[in-house]
């Protein structure tokens, strides 16, 4: 039954599901109608005639290319996908203590690239020699133990692909004004990777847990010694200490040699550059578990401990940057995820929370990781408002902005998991709006 | 060779703790014991109670000094903030409609945290660089210049645990166990 696309606007004659031309999920899978409706959208996008250049033989044609590299970098043309990076002046005293972004606008599937994850460090970056690295775990043990790295690489491992979110990302949703500038702007402390490691609870269980242990302290070397307390459920559970980072070892930036992996906890506690485990009866209450990553609510009061990151998405194209190219077909695309489990559905409005159109979910959905979601589009040209909704396998729902607010307040900083707004202007301009 | 089980129990994390308690194999036990040694020069983390502050001691009026020429430049010479954090003043502020500043004095629950942070990580472009009772006079002062202490209570291993934070009380554990 599939149907016939029109040339110049496949699924033009396709029914919307809701509002302002959003079509059903499956028209995707309708067929050759998608592949046709692929092809017609370069006509529609790409606007670039055919020109006399297109007719001759381009110059890669007629030689030999470029033999074999030890480690392959991405295209010259590809080079605007970069992190966003924070321009400091060079006197600026501590230029370590900070982040970079995941372009996420930029990117497709769900996994970040080792090289594009976001950076968050407290004091720059430790360049660590694997031979010199311990691990020791000691504390309310009943042997405290050192590990070199040679050793841990003779567990058994376990591979998963988890995100990391920083516990301030889309902190801008807390300000009165929206935040310009690309979806990384407001979500770049978000990244996705296949993480490979040890389960923490093989070495805690060696060392041997005392029963009055409740809580472990994990620290890295860093010039920080960034350290952070995690109930000891959670280093039981699915806690891994990771050595890899999408095959390879993981990056310098990312903890090299070895991080803690706390699947969807704030990105924080995934401490990096792991070197120490104290195992202990209550938190230590560190500087970034009380000044830092608590939560301030409307009536002074202060959340703590309020570890994972919960259920969201956000579209990111379109988005701001990523302008419209006229009327015609679009593929709406973004990410979802939950600190919880699963994402279940994904919804996309195209009138302002109205009416909804549920998204396709690719492949694959796993737990604790970003969901990629599509959902086919008949843009108009008239000015829209965009959101997307997840909901994950508990069944919680992510709020609007302003239930958040109503909720949370605006002097949280952390946890920021409202529904983000696009707003697309008849020019094809597409603008952070608050809703 | 290993056992099926240590195998399947590889393919998730999630599967893993299930299969766990049904090893077929235990994992290598290849930990090496911790020297005394190594654990007294990293085990540097001071919880609320106060375990572990080393011996020494010192004054805000101590600290002072200490403060001016190690950490005005980046927190300001009364802690109001520079290029980072300001460390004083503030209190009240956490519900203001118009503006809020978290800060030592106005939020931190412990003191003992000023301690720890400071001995780790502080002054920011060469840490470990302070004695301990250097970290002990730094931390006076913040505590004098939030009105917390006045200019020569002595901060030792008995009485920095015994500081009350004003804000103290407005922490609740949101973690609960699964
Ligand atoms: C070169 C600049 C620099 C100097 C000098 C410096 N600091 Fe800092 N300080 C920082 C930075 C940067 C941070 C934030 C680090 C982070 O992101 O975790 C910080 C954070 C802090 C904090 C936590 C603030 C909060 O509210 O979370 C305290 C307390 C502190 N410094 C105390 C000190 C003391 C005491 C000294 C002197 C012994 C000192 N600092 C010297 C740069 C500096």
């Amino acid at each position: 039954m599939a149907k016939t696309p029109n040339e110049a606007q496949p699924f033009a004659d396709a029914e919307p599901v809701a509002a302002n031309g959003l079509l059903h999920r499956r028209l995707f899978l309708s067929g050759g109608a998608f592949f046709a409706g692929a092809s017609a959208l370069s006509g529609v996008l790409g606007a670039r005639p055919a020109s006399a250049q297109m007719a001759t033989v381009p110059d890669w044609r007629k030689e030999p290319g470029k033999s074999f590299t030890p480690y392959g970098v991405p295209s010259r043309f590809e080079e605007p996908v970069q992190r966003l990076v924070t321009v400091r002046a060079p006197s600026y005293p501590s230029p370590g203590a900070g982040s970079s972004r995941t372009p996420l606008h930029l990117l497709e599937g769900i996994i970040t690239p080792s090289g594009l994850h976001f950076e968050r460090s407290h004091s720059g970056v430790p360049d660590i020699d694997p031979d010199r690295h311990r691990l020791l775990i000691h504390g309310l043990v009943r042997q405290p133990l050192v590990f070199d790295l040679e050793s841990l690489m003779r567990y058994p491992r376990v591979s998963a692909i988890h995100f990391i979110e920083c516990a301030g990302n889309s902190g801008g949703g807390w300000a009165a004004q929206p935040p310009v500038g690309f979806v990384a702007t407001m979500h770049g402390l978000l990244s996705c990777s296949e993480w490979t490691g040890v389960p923490l609870h093989y070495l805690l269980e060696e060392a041997g847990i005392d029963p009055k242990a409740k809580w472990i302290l994990a620290e890295g070397i860093d010039a920080a010694a960034m350290s952070r307390s995690v109930p000891l459920d959670k280093c039981l559970g699915d806690a891994m200490v990771a050595l890899f980072q999408n095959g390879e070892r993981i990056r310098p930036e990312q903890g090299y040699p070895m991080r803690l992996l706390l699947p969807g906890w704030e990105g924080n506690m995934n401490v990096k550059w792991l070197h120490r485990i104290k195992v202990t009866e209550g938190p230590t209450h560190t500087k970034d578990e009380t000044s830092k990553y608590t939560e301030l609510m409307p009536d002074g009061k202060s959340m703590q401990f309020t570890f994972p990151m919960e259920v969201k998405s956000v579209i990111t194209r379109p988005s701001e940057g990523i302008n419209m190219q006229g009327p015609g077909f679009y593929e709406i695309s973004g990410f979802a995820w939950s600190g919880n489990g699963k994402i279940k559905r994904v919804d996309v409005s195209a009138d302002g929370g109205a009416s909804w159109a549920e998204a396709a979910l690719q492949e694959p959905i796993a737990s604790r990781a970003l969901t990629r979601f599509r959902l086919p589009w008949q843009w108009d040209g008239r000015e829209v408002i965009l959101q997307s909704r997840a909901t994950d396998e508990t069944g919680a729902v992510q709020p609007t902005r302003a239930e958040l607010i109503g909720s949370k307040g605006i002097k949280n900083a952390y946890h920021y998991n409202g529904i983000t707004t696009w707003e697309v202007r008849a020019s094809g301009l597409v603008k952070n709006v608050w809703a | 060779m290993f056992g099926r089980k240590v195998l399947l129990g590889g393919m998730t994390a999630t599967a893993l703790v299930a299969a766990s308690t049904a090893l077929a194999v235990d994992p290598p036990k290849l930990g090496q014991p911790a020297p005394e040694m190594l654990i007294r020069l990293f085990d540097i983390s001071i919880p609320p109670d106060g375990t572990g502050l080393p011996p020494g001691q010192a004054t805000a009026k101590q600290g002072e000094a200490v403060f001016i020429a190690r950490c005005a430049a980046c927190h300001g010479e009364k802690g109001e903030g520079a290029t980072n954090d300001r460390l004083a003043s503030g209190v009240g502020t956490l519900q203001d409609e118009i503006q809020t500043f978290k800060t030592v004095g106005s939020y931190w629950p412990y003191a003992t945290t000023l301690f720890d942070y400071v001995r780790r990580a502080m002054p920011y472009n060469a840490p470990l660089s302070l004695t301990d009772e250097e970290v002990y006079a730094a931390t006076a002062y913040v505590l004098f210049l939030n009105r917390i202490i006045g200019e020569t209570d002595v901060i030792n291993a008995q009485s920095l645990p015994a500081v009350k934070m004003p804000n103290r009380d407005a922490f609740i554990n949101a973690y609960a166990p699964r």
